[in-house]
């Protein structure tokens, strides 16, 4: 079986995190597969496990992020693949989507696994770009896969409700937590994994258009959110605070 | 001249990171009040090839280097004290001499369980009377008919109850000199006459293994031999400097603990109307511990680094030693006193960390003995 894995580096949002001049901090940040790529990490190489093959982990980004490439190589995948987009100018969701794509076109997919969204921008556009442009079938935010010959059953989570979804490989599948508990990269791991392929492809390697290499939003500015203010205590008895209340959403917040 | 660690190394640590904050650092608190040996984290560890990071892999190990083990040491000491002492006498006290002394069949018969994790290791040597002065050993091992056949007690051997061999140190005769030439032998625990208990109640890491061992009329094979018949001595100071090397490792660890314990205490903590960070004398004591740490830290790496490198490092390993395990004990003391009398309360978990530090000053050779070490070391014998 022939697997992909698409996995974001982004850095961890539980840790501080410092913007300088619309930039995230990249020297205070501490960066980390994304966690829902783990889930999709996890689900290959357990998928290898039942079914034999390969696993392929691809990212795009820059040299940084052999990092975490080697870590998903530790962790149990095959090969990793590095697109590297450093010479465009502010690639976006959509130019990131058509380099895989274009990577992926002469491939021969049975399964990509991806994450539901990555925790630094929330988008959740990437993958399921790159089933569109690829026309397979894809199936988002998975909390349960099992594959029997060509035959996917699948459970999804909608809102907290579970949907039963049967289909076909090929096929894309972003993954939600619940899917399973990536493992940890074992230390005999960590060794072998230097000694797996790591393969880095630049722009000029990929048959993209001009129109595909041109992002097609740009980021305008990047800014934390406000700091919480301070809370206010209405005191008094009940009817008081009531007729306080009122009139500070009223008045103050002007919410009614 | 490179301080960067590599791309392995910077896995290794992080890999052990995520795993003692969230499989070690949350049972610690617990296993230190009931003195419960975390049989199930050592299963884990093994799984994950922690218990034979600086083996090759054809004895089971993961055929990393001793700087990676040493991040290891410290990622474990910084989520649980007791925890980290048994991982790292595992490794360097229980697998260590059969690594460097053992034939390829003792190799494959007692090193290989123990990097896959199957059974801990243990090394006795101190006995009730014979600590510092480990010269002074009184278990006797007699060779009669191609056993050797061993009497005596040892003390403070940490993991035995949990290991299925233990290396036991033994007078096996007398040289020219007179002086008794002391020899290692891999003893089964489970052969006649081989008594383990834990009888301590110790002040700290105290999920830590610690056992007492009474040998009556022990017979094992004269192939139970470790190495050389006459360099027993030799080998375990060799094995004694590299053990260091990982108690100053896990001394950081601990350091390092309290230290982001009392940093985080000062930034929440609110007195005369201002969080405590903001006075010098807190600032003054955070920053005493942050740069001893990262002295601490860089003596142990390059102790490390010297045995990666099989170049001489009894000294520098008793300077990581020696410094690690004193700041550790200043640095906890200092958590303590940042957190006030909450940081004398258990549930703060900062005095835990004091008392697991107090140990690292006194095992594999107390503060006084490895200024000893250094001072032979620097040539003071022969001024």
């Amino acid at each position: 079986m022939n697997i992909y894995v698409l996995m974001k580096r982004t850095f961890d949002t539980e840790e501080k995190i410092i913007i300088r001049d619309g930039e995230v901090d990249k020297e205070g940040a501490e960066f980390i597969i994304n966690p829902y790529d783990e889930y999709a990490i996890e689900e290959a190489i357990v998928l290898r496990e039942a079914h034999g093959g390969e696993v392929t982990v691809i990212t795009v980004g820059d040299e940084d992020a052999q990092k975490e490439l080697r870590t998903a190589l530790a962790m149990g995948a095959d090969k990793a693949v590095l697109i590297n987009l450093e010479e465009l100018e502010g690639p976006d969701h959509f130019t990131i989507s058509e380099a895989i794509s274009s990577w992926l076109a002469d491939k021969d997919v049975d399964i990509i696994l991806g994450g539901n969204v990555a925790v630094d921008d929330g988008a959740g556009q990437v993958a399921s770009r790159v089933a569109e442009k690829l026309g397979i079938n894809q199936v988002t935010t998975i909390t349960e896969l099992t594959i029997e010959d060509e035959t996917v059953k699948i459970e999804r989570d909608v809102e907290g409700d579970i949907e039963k979804i049967e289909t076909t490989l090929p096929l894309l599948v972003t993954c939600q937590q619940g899917l399973n508990e990536p493992r940890y990269p074992s230390l005999p791991g960590i060794m072998k994994a230097k000694k797996k392929p790591l393969a880095n492809v630049g722009v000029n390697e990929l048959e993209m258009n001009e129109k595909e290499l041109t992002a097609k939003t740009k980021t305008i500015d990047r800014f934390l959110p406000p700091p919480k203010a301070k809370g206010k205590i209405l005191e008094g008895d009940i009817d008081q605070q009531v007729n306080e209340l009122v009139h500070l959403l009223k008045n103050e917040a002007k919410v009614i | 001249m490179n301080f960067e660690l590599t791309n392995e190394q910077t896995m290794v640590r992080d890999m052990v990171r995520d795993f003692a904050q969230q499989e070690v650092a949350p049972k610690a608190q617990e296993l230190d009040r009931s003195a419960h040996f975390p049989e199930e984290t050592f299963h884990k560890m093994g799984e994950m090839g922690l218990l034979g990071i600086p083996f090759p892999e054809k004895y089971g190990g993961a055929g990393a280097d001793n700087i990676s083990y040493m991040l290891a040491v410290k990622e474990i000491g910084r989520a649980c004290g007791g925890t980290g002492l048994s991982y790292a006498a595992a490794v360097s006290l229980g697998a260590s001499p059969i690594y460097y002394y053992g034939t390829e069949a003792q190799k494959e018969k007692y090193l290989v369980p123990i990097t896959s994790g199957e059974t801990l290791g243990a090394f006795a040597l101190t006995e009730p009377n014979a600590g510092s002065d480990a010269g002074g050993t009184e278990t006797k091992a007699i060779l009669k008919d191609g056993h050797y056949v061993i009497n005596g007690e040892k003390c403070w051997t940490t993991n035995a109850q949990y290991s299925k061999t233990v290396i036991v140190t033994a007078v096996t005769g007398r040289d020219s000199q007179g002086k008794n030439i002391i020899s290692a032998l891999i003893v089964p625990t489970d052969a006649k006459g081989f008594t383990i208990r834990n009888p301590y109640d110790k002040m700290g890491v105290r999920a830590s293994n610690t056992c007492e061992l009474i040998l009556e009329n022990v017979r094992v094979p004269a192939e139970n031999l470790l190495g050389d018949p006459k360099s027993g001595f030799k080998q375990f100071l060799f094995t004694l400097d590299g053990g260091r090397i990982s108690i100053a490792a896990l001394a950081i660890g601990i350091a390092e603990g309290a230290y982001e314990k009392a940093k985080r205490y000062a930034q929440e903590r609110k007195q005369f109307g201002k969080r405590i960070v903001n006075f010098q004398a807190i600032q003054f004591k955070l920053a005493d511990m942050a740069m001893e740490i990262e002295l601490a830290l860089n003596m142990v790496l390059k102790a490390a680094w010297l045995k990666d490198n099989r170049k001489p490092f009894t000294k520098e390993s008793a300077y990581a030693k020696l410094f690690a395990s004193e700041m550790a004990t200043r640095t906890c003391n200092q958590a303590i006193q940042i957190h006030g009398g909450y940081g004398y309360m258990r549930e703060y978990g900062v005095e835990r960390m004091l008392r697991d530090a107090k140990l690292m000053e006194i095992g594999e050779g107390t503060s006084e003995i490895q200024r000893l070490v250094i001072a032979r070391q620097i040539g003071c014998d022969s001024l």
